[in-house]
C-alpha cells in the first residue's frame, strides 16, 4: 500500500520535488515560533539594517529587526490565505462551471457572458478595485482572491463537464429522471476530479502569487504585519544599500510559487497520461 | 468580415458595458461609504455628507450610474480627488507610456517564446524542452515584482548593466529608452513566457502526432518540409488568441512593475488611486485599461479568424 | 511469376509495453504480385493495422520487428536509410487510412495536397503538379477537379474526403496502395461508389493493393486474394472466390458462421464461444484451440504451420478438412418472431418536429412502436436517427409534436429505455458494475437499496455476464462486456421498449453476434418492444419485423421488414439495398448522384430529389404523396405503384 501512494512521485520527478518545498514552507511556517530567533515585530536598535551574519542569518531591516523572523512569520499569512481562497474559489467556480455545463441553452449563455465580464479585468485590477474599497484585511484578502478565482475555475469545471454531460452514461441517467444534482454529484463530479485538482494546485500557487502582489501594493495586511510582498514593498528603497531586506522575502515568494508551479506541473503530466 | 467584426464589436461593447457596471458597483455601492474611505476615519460626519453630496452620493444608485455612464460616454470622466485634474487626459497619457512598455515587452516575448516552443516541441524530453520547461516553470509562477527585484539586484546593482530607473531623462534618444525600460520589460516578460511557450509546445505535440502529420511523413516528405510547410501553421494558428488573452496578464503586470520600477504609466497611476483612495480616477483607470485589454482581445480574433481558412471562409459565406 | 511488390517473410513484430515485449504479429509470410488486390481480414487486435504500418517501413517507436523481414519491390526495408526509405514512400507504396477527415491536412487546399507530391515524386514544377492535381481529382470521379482543388478538405464530404487522399495516394504512380479500413468510416452508400471507384482504378491502372477491412464482403467485392488473420497469425489463404464458400479453417468458418448474411436471414447466428487472447498470453499450441469447435488433444501441444490445402490455398490448421460447412440458412425466409407486433402501442410519437441551432432536423415525423415488436430504422449518417431516438427517450425536447408512452408499470416507471453506441461512454466510469446496476434497478424497478443490490447478480447472468465483474469498473471490461452491462441497465426494470442506437456497430462480428443472440433471447423471454437503430441491413433482415427508412430527417418509407426489403419500395432504399456488399456481386444499377446535402440544405418538394435516378419535374416542388403496396407498407414518393423500384435480389 505505502508504494501505490509513492508511485506518483516516483513517475514524477517534478511533483517530488514541488510538494518536498511545499512541505518545507508549512513546516516551517508552521514551526515559526520556535524557530525564529525573535519576534516578527522586535526591534533591535543596536543592529539597524545589518547585513547578514551569525546573529542575523537574513541580517536585519532599517528598525533593526530580524529578517529571518520577519520571513518565517510571513510565510503564516500566505498559509492561511492560499488555501482558504483557493478552497472558495473551487467550490463556487465547479458549482457555476458544472450547472452552466449540465443546464446549457440560456443558462449557459448568460453565466458565461458574466463570467465574461468579470475577466474582462485583469485579475490585479479586480482585486485591486475590491481591496481599495473594502480595505486591507485577511479576510477580505481570503474572499476577494476567492471571488476573483472563481470564473477561471468555473471555465475549467464547465469545459470538463461538457464533455462529461455529453456522454452516454449521463444521458442513462437522464432517461431513468435523476435530478440534477445527483447527475452532476455523482456522475459528473467524480470524472472531472482530475482537472479540479490540477486546476486547484495551480490556483494555490497563484493564490500565493496574487496575495503577495497584494501586499506589495499595500492592499492586503497592513504594517507593521511581516507579509512577504509587503516586506518588499517598504524596503524597496533600500534595494541598492540594503538588498537583503528585500531579496529574502522575494525569494520567500519565489520558493512557494515554483514549488505549487512544479507540483501542479507534475500532476498535469500525471493527468495527461 | 466586416459583419464579424461588427458582431464582436457589440460583444465587446456589452461586455464592457456589463463591466462598468462592476466598477461602478465596486467603486460606489458596495458597503462603505465612500465619503469615509477618502477622508478617513478621524474626519467628521459632516465633512463626509459633504463630500458625498459634492460626489453626487446622496443620489439613487441607478441615477448616480447613468449620470456616470453618460459621463464617461461623452469624455468627462470625473475629476480626481487628489490631483487637480481631470481624470480622462490625465490616464491617457499615462496610457500612452504604459503601451509603449507592454509593446516592448510583447516584441520581445512573441518571437522567443514561439521559437522556444516550436524547438521543445519537436523533441519533447530533450534537453532543450527540459531547460525551456523549468525556465517557464520557474519565472512563471513568481510575481512580477519578485522577478523584477532579482533583476535589479543581478543585472543592476550586481553587475551595473542596466539602469535601475526605467524613466530615462528629458530629452533621452531611443537607445537610451530602450536600456532604460528594458529591466521592466524583462520582468514582464519572464512572467508571460511560461505559459505561450507552454501553448505552443503542446500544439506542435499534437499537430506533430495528428493524422494528417502520418499522411505527410507517408507522401515521402523531408522532414523539414512536415514541419514548416504541414505542422507549423496548423500548431501556431491557437496561439494568436493565447496572445491576445495574456494581454491581460501584461496590462495587470503593469501595475506591479511600473510602481517596482516607478515608471509613469497608467498602471502606477492606479497604484496611487488605490492607496490614496482616489476614487473617480481609479474607476476611470479601470474602465480604460478594461477597454484596451477587450480591444487587444478582439484584434486577435479576428487575425485568428481571417488566418483560419475554415472561419475566413464561414465568414465570406455569411 | 514477377517479383512481387510486398513481401513479408515469416515476420514478427513485437511492442514493449510497461517494459515488456509482447509479439503483436507472428511469423507472418504473405506476398503480393503486381496488380494483385489481396485482402486482410480479421477481427480487432489481431495485428492488420501492424502489417500495413509495416509495409510502409512506418512502426511506431515502441515496436520492433523480431523476426523476418518486409521487401518491397525487391528491396528489403532493414537495409534502407532514411532517405530511400522517404522515396519509397509515396513513390512505391502509398497509404490510405481509416478516417480521411483527419487524414488530410486542415490547413492547406486539396489541390496543394496533391500536386505537392507530383512535385515531390515526379518532378512535376508548380503550374504542371497544380494541373496534373485536377486531371488526377477527376480520375477519382470527382467532377469538376479545377474548382474542388481550390477547397479545404472541411468544404467537402466524407466519401470526397477520402476520394482525395486515395487521389494523393495515386499521384506519386505508386505500385502498392495500402488501404487500412478505407470505408468503414462512410455511409454504405458512400461505400458502395468507393468500392466501385477501386474496381474502376485497378483496370486502368496497374497497381497492386493491399486492402484491410473487418467487412468480409468488402473484401470480397474487391480482392483476388484473401488472407484471414487472427491473434497475430495468418491463418488462413485463399482465393476470394473459394474462401468464403468453403474455409479450410475454424476460425475462419466461425467468422462467417457470426456474421448475418443479408441473402439468408433465417440462418442463426453462432457465436465463437470465448475471446481472442491478448499478445502475451497466447497458448503454445493452435493459437485458436481454446475456442475452436473441432480441437483434439494434439492441437493444444504443437504449431500448426500454413500447410497447403489446395491449389492457390494454405491454412494454419492440423485437421482442415475437420472445419464446419458454411450455412446457408436455406428455409427460413426471415427473421421475425413470433407474436411480434401484434399488440397495443407502447409509444406513439406523432408530428414531431425537432430544431437544433436553427437546423431542422426532425420533420413531421409518425412513429409508432408496438408492444413485443422490432422496428428497425435505418439511413444515412445524418439522418436523424439518434435525434429521434433523443426525443422518444426525453432527452431532447421536440418543437412541436407529442410523445406518449404507455407503460406496464405506471407513472413511476420509465418504460422506455435505451442502449447507446459506444462503449466506451456507455459507463461511469467512476463506478462499478455493481453501483451502477444497482442504482438503475432501484430507480427503474423502484426498489430498496438492499433488494437492489440482491437482484444485480441475477440481472448480470440474464445478460450473460459473470457477476464477479460486479466488482470491477468500466475500464476492466472489454467492449463486447461493457455494451453487456448496458443492456443489462436497461433492462434493470421491467422495460415495455428499449432503444437501440447501433448497439454493435462499435464491435466485433463475433462480438455482434453474442450481442445480437442476446438481444434476440431478451425479446422473445420479457416480450419488450425494439426500436432498433442500425445502418446495417442485413441486422435489419436478421431482427426487424418493421421497418422504418429515414432521410434528411423525414420517414420515406415505413412497413413490414419482408415487404420494404422485397420492394416495391421508395428509390432511396432501393439505393441503400444496392449499397449491401454481397461478394463477387457487382454494386447494381442505378447508383445515386450527388452527395447528401445534410438536413441544412434540405431540398424543397421531396428531399430525395437532388440524389434521385427516377427524378420528375414534379419531385422539385411538391411532397410527394403516400403510396402504400402493402397493407400497413407506406412509400412517400411521386411514382405510381407499379413504376416504384424493386431492388434487385
Ligand atoms: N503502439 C502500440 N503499442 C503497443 N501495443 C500496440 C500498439 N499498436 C497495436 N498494439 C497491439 O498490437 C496488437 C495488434 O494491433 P493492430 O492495431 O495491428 O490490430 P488490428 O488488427 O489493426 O485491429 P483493428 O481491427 O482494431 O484495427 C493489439 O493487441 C494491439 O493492442
Ligand atoms: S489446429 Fe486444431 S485447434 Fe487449431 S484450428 Fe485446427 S482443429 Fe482447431
Ligand atoms: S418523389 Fe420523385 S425524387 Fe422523390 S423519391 Fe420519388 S421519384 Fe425520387
Ligand atoms: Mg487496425
Amino acid at each position: 500500500m505505502p508504494w501505490r501512494v509513492l508511485e506518483p512521485l516516483r513517475r514524477s520527478p517534478a511533483l517530488a520535488v514541488g510538494l518536498a518545498m511545499v512541505a518545507a514552507w508549512l513546516v516551517t511556517a508552521a514551526a515559526a515560533p520556535w524557530l525564529a530567533p525573535s519576534g516578527p515585530t522586535v526591534s533591535d536598535y543596536g543592529a539597524l539594517s545589518q547585513a547578514p551574519s551569525a546573529a542575523h542569518w537574513f541580517g536585519t531591516d532599517e528598525y533593526g529587526r530580524d529578517v529571518l523572523s520577519r520571513v518565517l512569520f510571513g510565510g503564516r499569512y500566505v498559509l492561511l490565505i492560499a488555501p482558504a481562497a483557493t478552497l472558495i474559489g473551487l467550490v463556487l467556480g465547479a458549482a457555476i462551471g458544472m450547472s452552466a455545463a449540465y443546464f446549457g441553452r440560456w443558462v449557459d449563455e448568460v453565466i458565461m457572458r458574466l463570467l465574461d465580464a468579470v475577466m474582462a479585468f485583469p485579475i490585479v485590477i479586480l482585486a485591486l478595485l475590491a481591496l481599495t474599497m473594502l480595505g486591507g484585511s485577511t479576510g477580505n484578502v481570503v474572499l476577494v482572491i476567492g471571488l476573483v478565482f472563481a470564473p477561471l475555475i468555473a471555465r475549467t469545471a464547465r469545459a470538463a463537464a461538457l464533455v462529461e454531460v455529453r456522454r452516454e452514461y449521463v444521458q442513462a441517467a437522464r432517461i431513468r429522471r435523476e435530478g440534477p444534482l445527483y447527475v452532476l454529484a455523482v456522475e459528473v463530479l467524480p470524472n472531472i476530479r482530475g482537472p479540479l485538482v490540477v486546476e486547484g494546485t495551480i490556483r494555490l500557487g497563484y493564490a500565493v502569487f496574487t496575495s503577495a502582489t497584494l501586499g506589495f501594493l499595500g492592499l492586503g495586511v497592513q504594517p507593521p504585519a511581516p507579509d512577504w510582498g509587503l516586506m518588499v514593498a517598504e524596503n524597496r528603497a533600500l534595494l541598492t544599500s540594503a538588498p537583503w531586506t528585500v531579496l529574502f522575502p522575494a525569494g520567500a515568494i519565489a520558493f512557494v510559487v515554483v514549488g505549487f508551479s512544479l507540483m501542479a506541473d507534475g500532476l498535469r503530466d500525471l493527468e495527461g497520461r | 468580415m466586416t459583419r464579424f467584426v461588427l458582431r464582436r464589436l457589440l460583444l465587446l461593447g456589452v461586455t464592457l458595458l456589463v463591466a462598468s457596471v462592476l466598477i461602478f458597483l465596486m467603486t460606489s455601492v458596495m458597503p462603505g461609504n465612500v465619503g469615509r474611505i477618502v477622508l478617513g476615519p478621524f474626519a467628521s460626519d459632516a465633512s463626509v455628507a459633504e463630500l458625498n453630496r459634492q460626489l453626487g452620493l446622496d443620489q439613487p444608485a441607478a441615477l448616480r450610474y447613468l449620470q456616470w455612464l453618460g459621463g464617461v460616454l461623452t469624455g468627462d470622466w470625473g475629476r480626481s480627488l487628489t490631483l487637480d485634474t481631470d481624470v480622462l487626459p490625465l490616464a491617457l497619457a499615462r496610457l500612452g507610456r504604459s503601451l509603449l512598455l507592454a509593446g516592448y515587452a510583447l516584441v520581445l516575448l512573441v518571437p522567443v517564446a514561439i521559437a522556444a516552443g516550436v524547438a521543445a516541441g519537436r523533441r519533447p524530453g530533450g534537453w532543450f524542452d527540459r531547460l525551456a520547461s523549468v525556465v517557464g516553470l520557474t519565472f512563471g509562477a513568481m510575481p512580477e515584482f519578485v522577478t523584477g527585484v532579482f533583476l535589479i539586484v543581478g543585472l543592476g546593482v550586481g553587475l551595473g548593466w542596466l539602469p535601475v530607473q526605467a524613466l530615462p531623462d528629458e530629452g533621452a534618444g531611443l537607445v537610451t529608452w530602450l536600456r532604460h525600460l528594458l529591466m521592466p520589460a524583462l520582468s514582464l516578460v519572464l512572467l508571460l513566457f511560461a505559459y505561450l511557450f507552454r501553448m505552443v509546445r503542446t500544439g506542435m505535440r499534437s499537430e506533430l502526432a495528428a493524422d494528417y502529420t502520418r499522411t505527410a511523413v507517408l507522401k515521402g516528405l523531408p522532414r523539414r518540409r512536415v514541419i514548416r510547410h504541414h505542422v507549423l501553421r496548423n500548431a501556431l494558428l491557437p496561439t494568436i488568441t493565447v496572445i491576445g488573452a495574456q494581454l491581460g496578464w501584461l496590462v495587470g503586470g503593469l501595475v506591479v512593475v511600473e510602481t517596482l520600477f516607478r515608471y509613469p504609466g497608467i498602471g502606477s497611476l492606479m497604484e496611487y488611486a488605490a492607496s490614496n483612495k482616489d476614487v473617480p480616477l481609479l474607476a476611470g483607470c479601470a474602465l480604460l485599461i478594461t477597454g484596451v485589454f477587450g480591444l487587444a482581445n478582439l484584434a486577435a480574433d479576428v487575425v485568428y479568424a481571417w488566418l483560419n481558412p475554415r472561419v475566413r471562409h464561414a465568414l465570406a459565406g455569411a | 511469376m514477377s517479383a512481387p511488390v510486398l513481401a513479408f517473410d515469416g515476420l514478427s513484430i513485437a511492442y514493449r509495453r510497461r517494459g515488456r515485449w509482447h509479439e503483436a504479429v507472428s511469423d507472418v509470410d504473405l506476398a503480393i504480385a503486381p496488380g494483385e488486390a489481396y485482402g486482410l481480414v480479421g477481427e480487432s487486435g489481431c495485428g492488420k493495422s501492424t502489417l500495413a504500418m509495416a509495409a510502409m517501413g512506418y512502426l511506431p517507436d515502441n515496436a520492433r520487428v523480431s523476426a523476418g523481414g518486409i521487401r518491397i519491390a525487391g528491396e528489403d526495408l532493414a537495409a534502407l536509410d532514411a532517405e530511400g526509405l522517404r522515396r519509397l514512400r509515396g513513390g512505391t507504396v502509398a497509404a490510405v487510412y481509416q478516417s480521411p477527415g483527419t487524414a488530410l491536412n486542415p490547413a492547406l487546399t486539396v489541390g496543394e495536397q496533391i500536386a505537392e507530391v507530383y512535385r515531390l515524386h515526379r518532378g512535376f514544377g508548380h503550374r504542371a503538379a497544380w494541373d496534373a492535381a485536377a486531371a488526377m481529382l477527376e480520375r477519382v470521379q470527382i467532377p469538376d477537379g479545377h474548382r474542388v482543388r481550390n477547397n479545404y478538405p472541411y468544404q467537402l464530404s466524407g466519401g470526397m474526403q477520402q476520394r482525395v487522399v486515395i487521389a494523393m495516394g495515386l499521384a506519386g504512380d505508386p505500385d502498392l496502395l495500402v488501404l487500412d479500413e478505407p470505408t468503414t468510416a462512410l455511409d454504405t452508400t458512400v461505400q458502395a461508389e468507393i468500392l466501385a471507384l477501386f474496381e474502376g482504378l485497378r483496370a486502368e491502372l496497374d497497381v497492386a493493393l493491399l486492402f484491410i477491412s473487418h467487412n468480409l464482403g468488402v473484401v470480397q467485392a474487391v480482392c483476388d486474394r484473401v488472407g484471414v488473420m487472427y491473434a497475430g497469425e495468418l491463418v488462413e489463404e485463399g482465393p476470394a472466390e473459394t474462401l468464403f464458400h468453403d474455409p479450410r479453417h475454424p476460425y475462419t468458418a466461425g467468422l462467417i458462421a457470426c456474421i448475418p448474411d443479408f441473402d439468408a436471414a433465417g440462418r442463426p447466428l453462432r457465436p465463437i464461444p470465448g475471446a481472442p487472447p491478448e499478445p502475451g498470453e497466447r497458448p503454445a499450441g493452435c493459437v485458436f484451440a481454446p475456442r475452436c469447435p473441432v480441437a483434439r488433444d494434439d492441437c493444444r501441444g504443437t504449431r500448426p504451420p500454413l500447410a497447403a490445402t489446395g491449389p492457390g490455398r494454405a491454412s494454419r490448421c492440423l485437421y482442415p478438412d475437420d472445419t464446419p460447412a458454411v450455412d446457408r440458412g436455406a428455409g427460413a425466409a426471415t427473421g421475425t418472431h413470433a407474436g411480434g407486433g401484434t399488440g397495443d402501442a407502447v409509444l406513439r410519437a406523432e408530428g414531431l418536429h425537432l430544431t437544433l441551432g436553427g437546423v431542422p432536423i426532425l420533420r413531421d415525423v409518425d412513429v409508432t412502436l408496438r408492444r413485443g415488436e422490432t422496428l428497425a430504422l435505418v439511413g444515412e449518417s445524418g439522418s436523424g436517427k439518434t435525434s429521434l431516438a433523443r426525443v422518444l427517450t426525453g432527452l431532447a425536447r421536440p418543437r412541436a409534436g407529442t410523445v406518449s408512452r404507455s407503460g406496464r408499470g405506471g407513472a413511476a416507471v420509465q418504460p422506455l429505455q435505451m442502449v447507446f453506441q459506444s462503449p466506451d461512454g456507455t459507463l461511469n466510469p467512476s463506478h462499478r458494475i455493481g453501483f451502477i446496476l444497482a442504482r438503475a434497478i432501484r430507480r427503474l424497478a423502484g426498489l430498496g437499496r438492499r433488494a437492489a443490490r440482491e437482484r444485480v447478480p441475477g440481472l448480470m447472468r440474464a445478460a450473460a455476464l459473470d457477476p464477479a465483474l460486479a466488482r470491477r469498473r468500466g475500464g476492466q471490461l472489454s467492449g463486447g462486456q461493457r455494451q453487456r452491462v448496458a443492456i443489462a441497465r436497461a433492462f434493470a426494470g421491467t422495460p415495455d421498449a428499449v432503444v437501440l442506437d447501433e448497439p454493435t456497430s462499435a464491435l466485433d462480428v463475433s462480438v455482434q453476434a453474442a450481442i445480437l443472440e442476446l438481444l434476440r433471447g431478451l425479446r422473445d423471454r420479457q416480450g419488450v418492444a425494439y426500436l432498433f437503430i442500425t445502418h446495417d441491413l442485413a441486422v435489419v433482415r436478421h431482427l426487424a419485423d418493421r421497418v422504418a427508412v429515414m432521410y434528411l430527417g423525414v420517414i420515406v418509407e415505413e412497413g413490414p421488414a419482408d415487404a420494404v426489403l422485397g420492394g416495391p419500395c421508395h428509390p432511396y432504399t432501393e439505393a441503400l439495398i444496392a449499397a449491401v456488399p454481397r461478394g463477387r456481386r457487382r454494386p447494381s444499377r442505378p447508383r445515386l448522384t450527388g452527395t447528401n446535402p445534410g438536413p441544412a440544405a434540405r431540398p424543397a418538394g421531396c428531399p430525395f430529389h437532388t440524389r434521385c435516378p427516377h427524378v420528375m419535374d414534379i419531385c422539385r416542388t411538391e411532397a410527394p404523396p403516400r403510396r402504400e403496396p402493402h397493407a400497413g407498407h407506406g412509400v412517400h414518393c411521386h411514382l405510381e405503384i407499379p413504376a416504384l423500384p424493386r431492388p434487385a435480389g
